[in-house]
């Protein structure tokens, strides 16, 4: 650990023009070498027990949480959530509000994806193409043929699912590391296309003069009629992702606690042992991924809809590694845990408005240091296979 | 005609690339069955590492009165450079990760990747470095086709960092020791070949390979980028995938002739979408024969 910090000492400090200057190179570094330093510091004296007795008094607090907690009946908590999620845009300014739709929208997609990494244990790298191609749906639709945002949503999750399938019928044959890479080339095969193809997609300049969704309001003005009105505000955009996103952790959590989930983790676990169990692996993993396919295809045409502007740069590989941030740092498999995972990687670096650039920097790190010290994530799912926790010691 | 072999030496050239870089992701994959992200961003930091230093000789004189001596002590500083970057990466993302689940350890070398390739962009900036013109002038040409020094250049260090690396796998105690832990861990270490060792052995030599490829590709398109990895290290890995991965011999073999696909298709067929063609080769490969064109049998628990 030491000497990885060494060589990145005068990594990269000299200027194209010969001399040398080694400020800038100098202040990343030190950012990370103190980031570093503090957690290893934290990891020893862990390791030698120092830590113990305020490990004791933080376990006592912690236990008298959890007690608290089971106290409380379970409705109680989602009433709370949900009262605060309803009331959130009437207390907030826009820019609240703007995060707030950006986390949701997160969520959805951290969720999708859950689905396809958490439960099924594949890992998908080119995720975000599912994303592009809800949102390229609604855009033509909406700018080619004025189909509603409503409407739309259906065809958009429906499309998303067709690609899911297209892509998953020939890579899904595979297992694990090769997965990923194919899933990689097939995000980027898709990025390339909808760059390139001018007639459909318009190209690197995107489509312009996507409809806002609307609704039908009654109005009482004339008699009685139905008033087609375009949720342009803010706060309205704000209902209709948490709406999304509600139907998307509701959707989720049923999938998971059904024999398909059930499966799903079989095969995340072993996937021969699942497959001598008699679960058929291959159609279930087709499941999986058409299934994450269809949240990131609602996501993605809710995106298209708020933002009413479409282009490619929206949907390339980084998106995909956040989006995988989120599901690995909040916990593989489990809801609150990507929840949290979406919270903290949209709430943070905008809380941290200062070290924007620093942000990817920190999500790789924060993924490594994940990995390395706890690979279940913050909020660990209840039902992780012995296996995985076995090696988490 | 003329055409198609002009064509044909391009995609020599950088088939060749492809093939150093590939040979990185065959090696560390055969040993230790991961798929190491970042080590196209070894590559992106070897051709900084190239950039930096050829500006340093440049700036103090030396590069216009000895070109050839300086781009070699660059390249070789590089290498070392990135070997021991490897290494460091190794011993702080992989080796902590040897005995859990291959999601986990897949998830920390692409953790990895993002932070090795943003560090870059902090410390270098976002923009293009452009490299010294010293060497993109001149070559041979043969009627209408151009070869430039360049290119030859290119296709000789290349094919000499080939031999060397087959020597040095095939000849001698190191190379027998590689081989030995890539067949099987347990037994290697019981007559006394240290496993961990090698591994960083592996990853230094791999990261050395993809250095060179990169001060390369960096003289030969006369700059690099913070995200130059990303899109070569797939290709690469295509290359190494085809060749049938842990095959070294398949590594080079593969990565030429996703060389050749790529520039041909583009000649051919168009230019826009030549990255899709590695893709569609390497899911051909995979779909149809996933032990690639030179691989043993693979055993199917990769999980």
């Amino acid at each position: 650990m030491v000497w990885l910090f060494g060589l990145l000492w005068p990594l990269l400090g000299i200027h194209a023009d010969g001399t040398l200057s080694f400020t800038r190179a100098f202040n990343v570094w030190f950012y990370i070498f103190a980031v570093t330093l503090v957690i290893v510091v934290v990891v020893v004296l862990q390791k030698q027990g120092i830590l113990d007795g305020f490990g004791r008094s933080l376990g006592a607090g912690k236990t008298g949480l959890t007690a608290v907690y089971a106290r409380t009946p379970q409705w109680a908590w989602i009433a709370a959530v949900a009262v605060l999620a309803l009331v959130f845009p009437m207390f907030t300014g826009r820019y609240e509000q703007d995060v707030a739709i950006n986390v949701l929208v997160y969520v959805c997609l951290g969720l999708g994806l859950n689905i396809v990494i958490g439960l099924a244990g594949m890992l998908d790298l080119g995720y975000i193409a599912f994303y592009g191609v809800g949102a390229y749906t609604y855009a033509l639709l909406s700018v080619n043929f004025q189909i509603p945002f409503w409407l739309s949503l259906p065809v958009a999750a429906f499309t998303a699912c067709i690609a899911g399938c297209i892509i998953g019928y020939p890579t899904l044959r595979m297992r694990g590391d090769y997965l990923a890479i194919v899933t990689l080339g097939f995000g980027e095969i898709v990025r390339i296309i909808l760059n390139n193809w001018m007639e459909l997609t318009n190209g690197p300049n995107g489509i312009l003069g996507i409809k806002a969704p609307g609704i039908f309001f009654p109005s009482f003005a004339e008699g009685f009629s139905l008033e087609h009105l375009y949720l342009k505000k803010l706060h309205y955009l704000y209902y209709v992702i948490l709406l999304l996103a509600v139907f998307t952790v509701i959707a989720v959590r049923r999938l998971n606690i059904s024999r398909i989930g059930r499966a799903w983790e079989a095969i995340r676990e072993d996937e021969t042992a699942a497959e001598l169990m008699g679960v058929n692996t291959y159609r279930l993993k087709l499941l999986a991924y058409a299934m994450g396919a269809i949240f990131a295809g609602l996501a993605g045409a809710f995106f298209a809809a708020r933002v009413r502007f479409v282009s490619p740069e929206s949907f390339t590989f980084l998106e995909s590694a956040t989006v995988l941030a989120m599901v690995v740092l909040g916990g593989m498999a489990s809801i609150p845990g990507v929840i949290l995972g979406a919270l903290a990687l949209i709430v943070l670096p905008e809380i941290f408005r200062e070290f924007e650039l620093y942000r990817m920097l920190c999500l790789g790190g924060a993924m490594v240091m994940m990995m390395v010290f706890k690979p279940s994530g913050f909020i660990a799912a209840k039902r992780l296979g012995r296996r995985s926790e076995e090696r988490e010691g | 005609m003329e055409f198609f072999l002009q064509q044909l030496i391009n995609g020599l050239t950088l088939g060749g690339i492809y093939a150093l870089i590939a040979l990185g992701y065959t090696m560390v994959y055969g040993i230790i069955q991961l798929i190491n992200f970042a080590h196209g961003e070894f590559f992106a930091a070897g051709g900084y590492m190239g950039v930096i230093l050829l500006s340093f000789l440049a700036g103090q004189g030396y590069l216009q009165t000895h070109p050839w001596l300086c781009l070699g002590g660059a390249m070789l500083l590089a290498m070392v450079f990135c070997a021991f970057l490897a290494m460091a990466v190794e011993k702080v993302a992989y080796m902590p990760l040897r005995k859990s689940t291959r999601l986990a350890a897949l998830v920390s070398a692409l953790g990895m990747s993002i932070f090795l390739s943003n560090g870059l962009m902090l410390t270098q900036g976002v923009y293009d470095k452009p490299y010294p013109a010293a060497f993109s002038q001149g070559g041979f040409e043969f009627g209408n086709i151009v070869v430039s020094y360049l290119q030859i250049m290119i296709v000789l260090i290349t094919i000499g960092l080939l031999i060397f690396l087959n020597i040095l796998v095939f000849k001698t105690r190191i190379g027998k020791a590689m081989r030995a832990t890539a067949q099987d861990k347990v037994m290697s270490a019981l007559v006394g070949i240290n496993s961990n060792k090698i591994i960083s052995l592996t990853f230094a030599i791999g990261a050395s390979l993809a250095a060179a490829a990169g001060i390369m590709v960096g003289l030969y398109y006369g700059s690099v980028n913070y995200t130059m990895g990303f899109v070569p290290g797939i290709k690469a890995f295509a290359a190494a995938v085809l060749g049938g991965i842990g095959n070294i011999t398949g590594a080079m073999l593969g990565g030429l002739i996703i060389g050749m696909v790529e520039i041909f298709g583009a000649g051919y067929i168009s230019g826009q979408y030549k990255d899709v063609f590695a893709f569609i080769i390497l899911i051909a490969v995979l779909y149809f024969r996933p032990t690639g064109i030179m691989g043993e049998n693979v055993d199917d628990t990769r999980v």
